[in-house]
């Protein structure tokens, strides 16, 4: 069963760029990467798109679909209503480099910023260690994160105001709440969270849950254990006592 | 081409690929203080690795006390029908164990076992339950972890840069010339050593599990710097690839599916494995499907595993057995089905991604009903020679590790020993890179200019649409040099491979050098094409069936041409082909095989 299907994709760069419309020939299953992919092959071999895995593990794909953050390669076509238009646009978050392209670098400086994995000694004289799986549970959940950064593409401080200098966004929140709720780690990345990594920003909108392929429950599960952590790191009961007194 | 269109860096050890093995070569590199560069087609973190499901193998004896580097070892060379290189599989495993273990005090979180240790899942091929694993996602984990320390450890990391050529002077590795996508501009790197961590060649089939990257471009670009490619014959085509809807065929369904208990059905819903018990594992595997359940059930001492568990190249020839003789499903699969084996809730905790994936991408819920499943291209055991001990080619300073590296898997690998390959070879490449540092002899101007030219020709022309001809490459493989071949076909396969090598020469680019897939396209074309000639001549060679290697002409195994190797090496425009015979494997070794360890 094969149908035509109406695409616009946004074709440009950095400087300037417009929606095309293309028609494609939509198969059963076809997915929304696999429309892409017919336009590139037949009609416009420069039409310029990230993809691997095609199967929702790499992360590569991340675009707006009809506005929505999504991964192309999990979005199929059959979604949308016959004779509906699926609009294809690069993520707004992110400088755009060419066509859906955009240039995420800027994720992979944040990443490297966060203090890194510190185990405490091995539990066992052969130099292993002993966790259990009700520990790893948690941290394993944080470690589905495919780095597709729909999450961080969706978040409005970043999105809407820009603050990508002063806040490391849902998807680092993520990854350190990896290290700091990993059951061998000893390092310290309060003050890191608080100050370089800019917690405070998160109001908990749980627009990056809703958005997340890969359903992890970012804002309760990874950023508000964070934010009680950090909290506490900073609790100073003269001060606060002073604040009830002169209030 | 100007200079400054150019842009030169100098390292001691630069590593081309940043999958398992690029970044765990990286790491070691860094370790003994070289200054690397870590060079990957894609953005850091995206390569072939994070879909890796099923585990790691290691003989760690976790779950079952018994196992150990010997057991390891044998089924290693049995899976590989004695092919491999003994010593790579030796030394394999023997390090798998210290490998992982490494890993989790860089913050792996392996699932457990009661006890707190790292737990294992039994897989297809491995006498005892071996697989370090993380649900469905051990490859997801295994980068995220190597990505970590790696960026932690000072390397530079250059994503999204394509190397097209190796520059070799006086027999020695001198450097390597890339172009970055999002620019199109090129990039010289200096270096005294390269290790290739490139991946395989999947994209020149239909059917593959395979993403864009795969089009074989470490093995191209040894071949071109004339390094011995070996083995090229056996591509692994994985029993479970999701054959519908068309548009996901060929996505891996994990091996671990039946590890965890899934069976295979024909149409008819007969269980067909037992009926294809080869004479070498005859005695290891269930008999009736009572012993096999109760295998599954958890009562291992008592039982054997079910034949669901044998070598994947056994399994995909069943299966495709089964189709050919009309008991395939409507779309051309047969049926793998969990749901009727384990509960919902197990389903969803040992095998999460395969659930997801089926429920979004073909509508089906793998807790009720069963999958359908097909053969899809998914590794290539053969690839660049190595030395067993260094992982350095037949080029001096030139090193391949992982799926690029040849010898290892023989002309079978087992599920599992791909991620620890990536470990143990990725460690000792890095740390013999580094020991070969030095400075690079110099790189005539004129060799760089030829090269950039050269790669900008598509530029110049009105010619064919890439993708046209690299879609046509991949019908010819497909059909003729698939699972299962034959003199005639391969033939037919080399006679239009010539036919494609002219169409390449003559695609055309529309559109600037900044990020353009057509101009990709036309340059992984010339990378494809040495993987499908090569593939095709070393399987006309071998004329026998064997492991991967199926020849419907020559359908038994010759014990003559069991360790006897297919060498392919460019001597000026010309793919030789010869035969070489591997090393005997020492006696201890050899009754370590036979007896049992």
């Amino acid at each position: 069963m094969v149908e035509q299907r109406r695409f616009r994709v946004f074709r440009g760069t950095r400087q300037q760029g417009e929606l095309k419309e293309y028609q494609v020939a939509a198969g059963e299953g076809m997915v929304v990467l696999d429309a892409v992919h017919a336009i590139q092959a037949e009609q416009a071999p420069d039409l310029a798109v990230r993809w691997n895995c095609k199967a929702g593990k790499c992360g590569s794909c991340s675009a707006e679909i009809n506005g929505k953050p999504r991964l192309m390669c999990m979005t199929r076509i059959s979604d949308y209503q016959a004779g509906e238009t699926i609009t294809v646009t690069p993520m707004k978050a992110f400088p755009v480099i060419k066509d859906l392209v955009t240039d995420v670098s800027w994720n992979y400086e944040v990443n490297k910023r966060i203090p890194a994995f510190q185990p405490r000694a091995p539990d066992a004289p052969d130099g292993t260690w002993r966790m259990y799986q009700y520990e790893v549970e948690r941290p394993q959940e944080f470690r589905k994160c495919i780095e597709c950064f729909l999450c961080q593409d969706v978040c409005h401080v970043l999105r809407a105001h820009g603050k990508h200098a002063e806040f490391m966004g849902p998807a680092f929140l993520v990854r350190a709440a990896v290290y700091e709720m990993h059951p061998l780690d000893e390092a310290d990345r309060r003050s890191y969270l608080r100050e370089a990594g800019g917690i405070g920003y998160c109001n908990i909108t749980k627009c990056c849950t809703e958005v997340c392929p890969e359903s992890i429950t970012i804002t309760d599960n990874a950023i508000i254990p964070l934010k009680e952590r950090v909290v506490d790191a900073n609790y100073d009961p003269l001060a606060a006592l002073w604040r009830k007194l002169t209030s | 081409m100007t200079a400054a269109d150019l842009r030169t860096h100098d390292y001691d050890v630069v590593v081309i690929g940043a999958g398992g093995a690029g970044l765990r070569a990286a790491i070691e590199a860094g370790a003994q203080k070289a200054k690397v560069a870590l060079v990957c087609k894609s953005l850091l973190g995206k390569a072939h690795t994070v879909m890796a499901e099923g585990g790691a193998a290691a003989a760690l004896g976790n779950v079952m006390g018994e196992d150990n580097w010997r057991v390891h070892f044998r089924d290693t060379m049995r899976g590989g029908k004695m092919h491999n290189n003994w010593r790579m599989a030796q030394v394999h495993a023997q390090e798998a164990p210290d490998r992982v273990t490494e890993l989790e005090a860089w913050g792996a979180l392996f699932d457990r076992t009661p006890d707190g240790r790292i737990n294992q899942r039994p897989f297809g091929g491995h006498t005892y339950s071996r697989l370090a694993h993380v649900g469905d996602r051990t490859g997801l984990e295994m980068i995220r972890v190597l990505q970590d320390r790696a960026v932690h450890s000072g390397l530079d990391v250059h994503m999204e840069c394509t190397i097209v050529r190796l520059f070799v002077v006086g027999g020695r590795v001198a450097g390597a010339l890339g172009y970055f996508r999002e620019t199109g501009r090129f990039v010289l790197f200096r270096a005294g050593a390269v290790v290739l961590a490139t991946g395989g060649i999947g994209k020149a089939w239909q059917i593959t599990s395979n993403s864009w990257e795969y089009t074989g471009d470490g093995h191209a670009l040894a071949y071109v710097a004339g390094a011995e490619l070996i083995d090229m014959e056996f591509v692994q085509f994985h029993p479970t690839g999701m054959v519908w809807p068309p548009g996901v065929r060929g996505i891996l369904v994990t091996e671990g599916v039946r590890g965890e208990g899934g069976v295979l059905k024909n149409a008819k819903g007969e269980r067909f494995m037992f009926r294809y018990m080869p004479e070498m594992f005859k005695g290891d595997f269930a008999e009736t499907e009572a012993e096999a359940d109760a295998w599954v059930k958890g009562d291992r001492k008592q039982n054997r595993r079910p034949p669901e568990l044998l070598t994947r190249d056994v399994v995909a020839k069943a299966i495709v057995r089964e189709i050919a003789e009309g008991r395939g499903t409507e779309h051309g699969g047969v049926l793998l089905d969990i749901a009727s084996k384990q509960s919902p809730d197990y389903i969803k905790q040992k095998l999460p991604s395969m659930y997801h994936q089926f429920k979004e991408l073909a509508h089906v819920d793998i807790t009720k009903d069963a999958m359908e499943i097909g053969p899809t291209t998914h590794y290539v055991m053969g690839g660049v020679k190595v030395d067993a001990e260094t992982q350095e080619s037949t080029v001096s300073g030139l090193f391949a590790v992982g799926e690029v590296g040849g010898g290892m898997h023989g002309a079978n690998r087992l599920g599992g020993n791909s991620l620890s390959d990536l470990l143990v070879f990725g460690r000792r490449a890095g740390l013999h890179a580094a020991a070969k540092r030095g400075a690079p002899p110099s790189i005539p101007d004129a060799a760089v200019e030829a090269t950039v030219r050269e790669a900008l020709q598509p530029f110049e022309r009105d010619g064919e649409n890439p993708f046209a001809v690299q879609s046509a490459l991949q019908a010819v493989m497909q059909r003729h040099a698939s699972i299962i071949r034959d003199k005639s076909g391969l033939e037919t396969a080399l006679t239009e491979l010539e036919k494609l090598k002219r169409r390449a020469q003559n695609v055309g680019i529309t559109g600037s050098r900044e990020y353009n897939p057509g101009w990709h396209t036309a340059i992984d074309l010339r990378s494809l094409l040495v993987v499908s000639e090569a593939t095709a001549r070393a399987a006309l060679e071998r004329t026998e069936s064997r492991g991967a290697h199926t020849r419907s002409d020559y359908p038994d195994s010759d014990e003559r041409q069991a360790r006897e190797q297919i060498v392919i090496k460019k001597e000026g425009d010309r793919m030789v082909v010869r035969r070489e015979a591997q090393p005997p494997l020492p006696a201890d070794l050899m009754k370590l095989i036979k007896e049992g360890a």
